[in-house]
């Protein structure tokens, strides 16, 4: 009876910790979905009007249930060529319950080509999410998806994303076909590494919180004109990685530059000769960095 | 106890009511802990105890019962070799012990940070024994136990009550014996594999090798560390010569050389398959969907795991 006794100890124990991490939930659990987005369109675009939108405007291709919720692939679909007189301007993508609800604000323009974004994002609780294309008239139209997965935000790198992570900055950057072709859309891929840490996850040792620190902007132009502009945040999963287009129309150089919150910027280049091909400037793909803290305090 | 989470300090949604419902919970258990009903053994050799946990998810009706545990029993004390799923699977791998010898328990070994693997801990904290583990094993439970015990919660409910995080309180780098009396344990920290943090149990006596999850037997393999590396753990492995060795998950009767083969086959098929669809830009959505689907019936849970491990897969390989 002496072992039972141990475990009435232990197990009250148990309970009265429990007592005592007795945390008071946030005000938007309370929410029902509807009145979620309702708060969320309502501060961001106020009484504007929304439409639905058609699949031939924009699509929201989203997992039902995720497999890892720190690593969701989310690709927005876009149905409308850019051309100079009708294009689409910005699109937000809104995971509705994380705890910053903008995971981010993209601009396009006509040299864009088009307007598709694909990424990997955090998703902390089953949720409605959005994505809302205004249009260079100004219209607005959403489309939503739900999807099924949690954790995404408080939850570490997998161990074997781990080892990528120790590279910070380090960049690749590429055409997915071999060569570009001129006055067409063509799709890049844009990879960071980068921890992109959401200052959510706690070290239960130490049980202090694993400080913010994430992409927030990354600029992309082609021989200086704005292709694809973007506000981003830790909602974006670890080693950020984007799909987008581009149009070139002669040879040139296709610039990213990304900025984190500890102000460094991390640059690659890839450079388009007159046949098409692609090489990147900065040899092997490492980035250059041009304004590093860290390394300026040495 | 300081560093004991429970299942419920972590849940965002807690309540005074949910506290409350955990002391009710904690004087059931007392209850419970007193008739926790032992567990099925297989005696693999001389001393040897293992415990075969059910090929499938946690939930209410197997507790977390999920996982290959038990015990390797000495001259002097006892060796419990991983601890189940939940609270209530250590104290019926406790009592289990206590029907086997009357031995104390001097050591917890913790084969990895993986909670079917780990969340039975606490019912050992009474028996005071050294709680054993590699020496990443403290940083990636730390880094995950909230979300650990906020998943179990959801996936057995009730059955959860009193589970806890408890770390490890000896870890060990590259190699270390401990002694059992008359029995030497040789523990061996692997680098990154199946986690970053797998250890495995040689007894040189029965010459018998506890693999844990670097070997999977029927359960689809979950890659939840570093693949390339896993693939070089297993080329290592075959060049051993145990006579009996302990799966993670899976029955203790299959040939276990063939097994491990097996197991490098479907890793060898996600890395190639994978490789691939990155060179040919094929998005990780896709890659998801379409990586390993030739292994399917080869393996059980495979939709529950297959997905995720391309994920894993990809986001490590697409930085080759």
């Amino acid at each position: 009876m002496k072992t039972g006794f141990r475990y009435c100890l232990l197990a009250t124990m148990v309970g009265i910790m429990l007592a005592a991490a007795n945390v008071a939930s946030a005000a938007t659990d309370q929410l029902t979905d509807a009145a979620l987005w309702a708060r969320i369109r309502h501060n961001l675009f106020s009484d504007r009007e929304m439409q639905a939108a058609p699949e031939h405007i924009i699509a929201l291709d989203a997992p039902q249930r995720a497999q890892d919720a720190a690593l969701v692939p989310l690709a927005i679909h876009v149905g409308i060529a850019q051309k100079p007189d009708h294009y689409i301007k910005t699109i937000w993508l809104i995971i509705d319950r994380n705890p910053s609800p903008v995971a981010g604000i993209f601009h396009f323009t006509p040299a864009s080509g088009r307007a598709d974004i694909d990424t990997r994002v955090r998703i902390d609780a089953y949720t409605n999410i959005h994505a809302i294309a205004e249009l260079s008239d100004g219209s607005l139209y959403v489309a939503k998806r739900y999807v099924k997965a949690s954790g995404g935000c408080s939850a570490p790198a997998g161990t074997a994303r781990a080892v990528a992570l120790s590279h910070l900055g380090k960049m690749k950057f590429r055409l997915l076909e071999p060569r570009a072709t001129f006055n067409q859309p063509n799709q890049v891929l844009l990879m960071v590494s980068h921890p992109n840490d959401s200052g959510l996850a706690v070290n239960q040792l130490t049980h202090y919180a694993i400080p913010p620190y994430y992409v927030h902007k990354i600029a992309v132009t082609y021989s200086g004109k704005p292709i694809l502009t973007a506000d981003v945040n830790f909602s974006i999963s670890e080693n950020p990685n984007f799909r987008f287009y581009f149009t070139p129309h002669a040879n040139g150089a296709l610039k990213a530059e990304v900025f984190d919150t500890k102000g460094k910027q991390f640059n690659d280049e890839l450079v388009i000769a007159a046949d098409g091909s692609a090489s990147s400037a900065a040899s092997g793909n490492a980035a250059a960095i041009r304004n590093d803290p860290d390394a300026a305090a040495k | 106890m300081k560093n004991v989470m429970t299942a419920g300090s972590v849940c965002h949604v807690a309540t005074r009511g949910l506290a409350a419902a955990a002391i009710w919970g904690s004087m059931w258990l007392c209850a419970y802990a007193a008739a926790a009903a032992p567990l099925t053994v297989t005696q693999v050799a001389p001393g040897i105890f293992v415990h075969v946990g059910a090929i499938a998810l946690a939930s209410p009706a197997n507790r977390g019962d999920i996982a290959n545990i038990g015990f390797i029993v000495g001259s002097r004390c006892v060796a419990v070799i991983d601890t189940g799923g939940s609270f209530a699977v250590g104290a019926a791998l406790r009592a289990t012990v206590r029907k086997h010898t009357k031995l104390p328990v001097c050591y917890v070994i913790n084969t990895h940070m993986h909670p079917d693997h780990v969340f039975g801990n606490a019912a050992f904290v009474p028996d005071h024994p050294q709680f054993v583990a590699a020496a990443n094993e403290p940083r990636a439970l730390a880094a995950r136990s909230a979300y650990y015990l906020r998943t179990l919660r959801r996936e057995i409910g009730a059955a959860a009550a009193g589970t806890a995080v408890v770390p490890p309180t000896l870890t060990v780098d590259g190699k270390r014996s401990i002694d059992l009396g008359n029995r030497t344990l040789l523990l061996r920290a692997w680098p990154p594999a199946h986690t970053d943090n797998d250890l495995t149990v040689y007894d040189g006596k029965t010459a018998t090798l506890w693999l844990s999850d670097l070997l999977f037997i029927r359960h689809i393999p979950v890659i939840d560390g570093n693949l390339s590396g896993w693939l070089a753990v297993i080329a290592e492995l075959q060049k051993l010569h145990p006579r009996h060795v302990v799966p993670g998950h899976g029955p203790l009767d299959v040939p276990w050389r063939d097994a491990l083969a097996r197991e490098a086959a479907y890793l060898t098929a996600i890395r190639d398959q994978t490789r691939r669809a990155i060179r040919n830009g094929v998005t990780l959505r896709q890659a998801a969907h379409e990586v390993g689907q030739d292994q399917r019936r080869k393996w059980a849970l495979f939709d529950d795991f297959n997905a995720r491990n391309v994920i894993t897969a990809y986001s490590e390989l697409e930085w080759e």
